[in-house]
């Protein structure tokens, strides 16, 4: 067996679907049809997942950080508003790839200030980036509402079938399916040679190019893809509710989509679908509890978690299960590995 | 099973978990529910502390029972964010079916929440934003709080006859900001006035130094000065910092920028500004006494116009509710809170029941010192003013 038999067969083995995946989904439906009052928080936390994916997607495989990946979400948001409000393009689902598409030319074009520094400067010029655009929409309030946001949007059905209704019913099953097929696509792509070269990157970019990978064109390639899912991320948001504010490129923004991988992991995909479950959640439920006090509680359980650390946590959380299949399956109890350095 | 596999179902079985105990239980129907959606953390978090004190102050004095019905406020914060006003105001109406949806610190907020009150038939009380569009959005919308219109074209008329000449202005570059320009714009120039100079902020750029600059290089006779609640303490620090308080421009506003909230820590510079609005802590009514003295008994501090307005706001739904008896169909209490007229601790106030919104006083007041304390006190009177930003339509 040649070395690259060897390197595909272990991608191919890491590429099936696992028993657990599947369940997640099921779950993730079944969700759905039981909390038919919830349709709105669930809506909420399927766009911040996958607005979490796309910063996975260059944070946990290409190592590249940013704390400005709201500039892509609210290029998508507002291009999703201007396109419905003045009828450019009405129908939904193409306003949606539209609005991607532009999110893209965007990431394209500032990919390549971003793979000149390493981490420090890029945190920078990602930040700079996303405050710029902020200033940007802000200072050209008669196109986009400026602090007022872009008012009396009006969606149009999808597909010309489905009303967005008051429920969210309609904007929650819209947003699960775009997610869904998403994350297939952003499966697809992690599990390629693309994927697998990335990996290599992100461990180490020089050994990486010595093997003749061409690091800075792969760079830009996952950067741009990034960009295109923050954009559709940034679009649903405005789909959804019907709003765009300048809210959409603030650094808040941003630094939320890094708790939420900081709570999720990085570098297996389900990391940012997890962490928006989580973090949504909390937020929820302290802001049930205290609505003027509920940021003290959030920061003290972000400390505590990054105090206790995700393995350690990962342990007890899984402690009842292990317990549950070594007594039935006898199988060994699962260890746990940093999703990171994981296969 | 590997250690992530685990993790994903344990993940999964979580989110079941928590969206579970998210969904509250529907309790009895007994109870009239009120959604209180106020900025209470961020940048407009004093309006949303006003406004929830004097709710709470009020439902302390009066007992938290009318008409046989027991009132319950669930209070949520959206932090001025008009997509978490929206999503509250949806999931409060859906969810936990109020009866009311009220608060509303920004424009933006209480515009998004509109064609929710009108698809689900419920009334919205707003307490604070002061754009005029806003009652137009909903035939469901009631305002207890102000309109920029109101208190703007006012002050550009006494402006005008009171031997100001050129204005420069300074207002926050939103609907209320552009509002409140306009009027004074208006206003003020048909009774001869001139404005030299026009320099809009950005609302969440609280820096107003370099614009200052301009104001003083303009060298007008006053600056007619619109920030929101909230933001005037900053504004007033920066206006003695660049040293204008002694340059002779005076300050003129709607009332805003003094807030009461925030006036007594504007120090000495804030002395002799002259602004026009509804409510003044000073203001010198029995009940207003009451008033003040109890929620600084209550809270530690005086009320602002903030607090007036949520005050108003609650009394307007308690007696709405009396009208109808307890019932709580939407267009039964919009109909009752129509014309709608009281005593309020900012003076004669009602409802217009053409458009909704509130007819009040506009007082003209000077910053002065009352024992040791920066008061507005009022010194000219305007009644009933209406809100002109729609009788001109």
């Amino acid at each position: 067996m040649t070395a690259q038999d060897d390197v595909g067969y272990h991608a191919r083995q890491q590429a099936r679907w696992r028993l657990s995946e599947v369940a997640f989904w099921v779950l993730v439906l079944a969700c759905a049809l039981l909390f038919p009052s919830r349709y709105l928080i669930m809506t909420d936390i399927l766009r911040l997942a996958l607005f979490a994916l796309s910063l996975d997607l260059i944070l946990g495989y290409a190592g590249v950080v940013s704390l400005g990946h709201a500039a892509f979400f609210g290029i998508g948001a507002y291009s999703a508003g201007l396109l419905a409000l003045h009828g450019i393009v009405p129908e939904p689902v193409l306003a949606l790839f539209v609005a991607g598409l532009i999110a893209t030319v965007v990431g394209f074009l500032t990919s390549f200030l971003v793979i000149r520094g390493v981490d420090l400067t890029r945190l920078m010029v990602t930040l700079g980036i996303a405050l710029l655009l902020e200033a940007l929409a802000e200072r050209f309030s008669n196109i986009t509402g400026g602090s007022d946001g872009l008012q009396g949007i009006e969606m149009q059905p999808i597909l010309g079938l489905f009303a967005f209704d008051m429920f969210g019913k309609v904007g929650f099953f819209y947003c699960l399916t775009v997610l869904f097929i998403l994350f297939l696509l952003a499966r697809r792509i992690v599990h390629s040679p693309f994927g697998l070269s990335l990996r290599a990157i992100r461990n180490n970019p020089l050994r990486a190019a010595a093997i003749g990978i061409p690091v800075n064109r792969r760079l830009i390639a996952i950067y741009t893809l990034s960009a295109f899912y923050a954009g559709i991320a940034g679009a649903l948001f405005t789909q959804t509710t019907a709003l765009a504010s300048l809210d959409v490129f603030s650094f808040e923004k941003s630094a939320d989509l890094m708790l939420v991988l900081v709570i999720g992991g990085t570098g297996y995909l389900y990391g940012g679908l997890i962490g928006a479950v989580v973090f949504k959640m909390l937020q929820e439920i302290f802001q049930t509890i205290t609505p003027q006090y509920w940021l003290f509680w959030i920061g003290l359980v972000l400390v505590v978690i990054v105090l206790v650390g995700r393995p350690r946590m990962h342990r007890w959380a899984l402690w009842l299960p292990n317990l549950v299949i070594r007594r039935f399956a006898g199988r060994k109890a699962v260890v746990a590995v940093p999703e990171r350095d994981g296969p | 099973m590997s250690f992530r596999t685990g993790l994903l179902s344990l993940a999964a079985t979580g989110i079941a978990l928590a969206v579970a105990a998210g969904a509250a239980p529907a309790s009895a129907q007994e109870s009239v529910k009120i959604g209180l959606i106020l900025p209470m953390t961020g940048g407009q978090a004093s309006t949303g502390k006003q406004i929830d004190n004097a709710v709470k102050l009020y439902m302390q004095q009066k007992g938290d029972t009318v008409a046989g019905r027991k009132i319950e406020i669930i209070l949520k914060d959206d932090g001025a964010v008009p997509d978490n006003t929206k999503r509250i105001a949806q999931e409060l109406i859906v969810n936990e079916k109020v009866n009311f949806i009220a608060g509303f610190g920004v424009t933006p907020a209480a515009l998004a929440a509109a064609p929710l009150a009108t698809q689900g038939k419920i009334p919205q009380i707003v307490m604070a934003a002061g754009t005029s569009i806003i009652t137009e959005r909903s035939p469901y919308i009631v305002r207890t709080s102000f309109t920029l219109a109101q208190s703007s074209t006012i002050i550009g008329d006494w402006a005008a006859r009171n031997g100001i000449k050129k204005v420069a202005t300074l207002t926050s570059d939103y609907a209320p900001g552009n509002d409140a320009l306009n009027f004074f714009k208006q206003n003020f120039t048909a009774g001869g006035g001139e404005i030299v100079e026009e320099v809009k902020v950005p609302l969440a750029n609280p820096d107003f130094a370099p614009f200052l600059q301009r104001m003083k290089d303009a060298k007008p006779d006053a600056v007619f000065v619109f920030v929101p609640a909230g933001q005037g303490g900053n504004f007033m620090k920066q206006y003695a910092e660049r040293g204008l308080d002694k340059s002779g421009i005076r300050v003129i506003g709607p009332g805003d920028v003094m807030d009461d909230d925030l006036l007594n820590n504007m120090g000495d510079a804030a002395l002799g500004t002259v602004t026009a609005h509804h409510y003044s802590a000073a203001h010198p009514s029995a009940m207003n006494k009451e008033f003040v003295a109890a929620y600084k008994k209550a809270y530690g501090n005086r009320p602002g116009f903030m607090a007036v307005s949520g005050y108003d706001g609650i009394h307007m739904i308690y007696e709405a509710l009396k009208k109808t008896g307890g019932k709580t169909d939407g267009d039964a209490l919009v109909a009752a809170m129509k014309g709608m007229k009281w005593e309020s601790p900012r003076g004669p106030i009602s409802i217009d029941p053409e458009t909704r919104d509130i007819v009040q006083n506009i007082y003209i007041r000077k910053v002065e010192k009352v024992d040791g304390e920066l008061y507005n006190v009022e010194f000219a009177t305007f009644e009933a003013v209406k809100d002109s930003g729609k009788t001109k339509k």
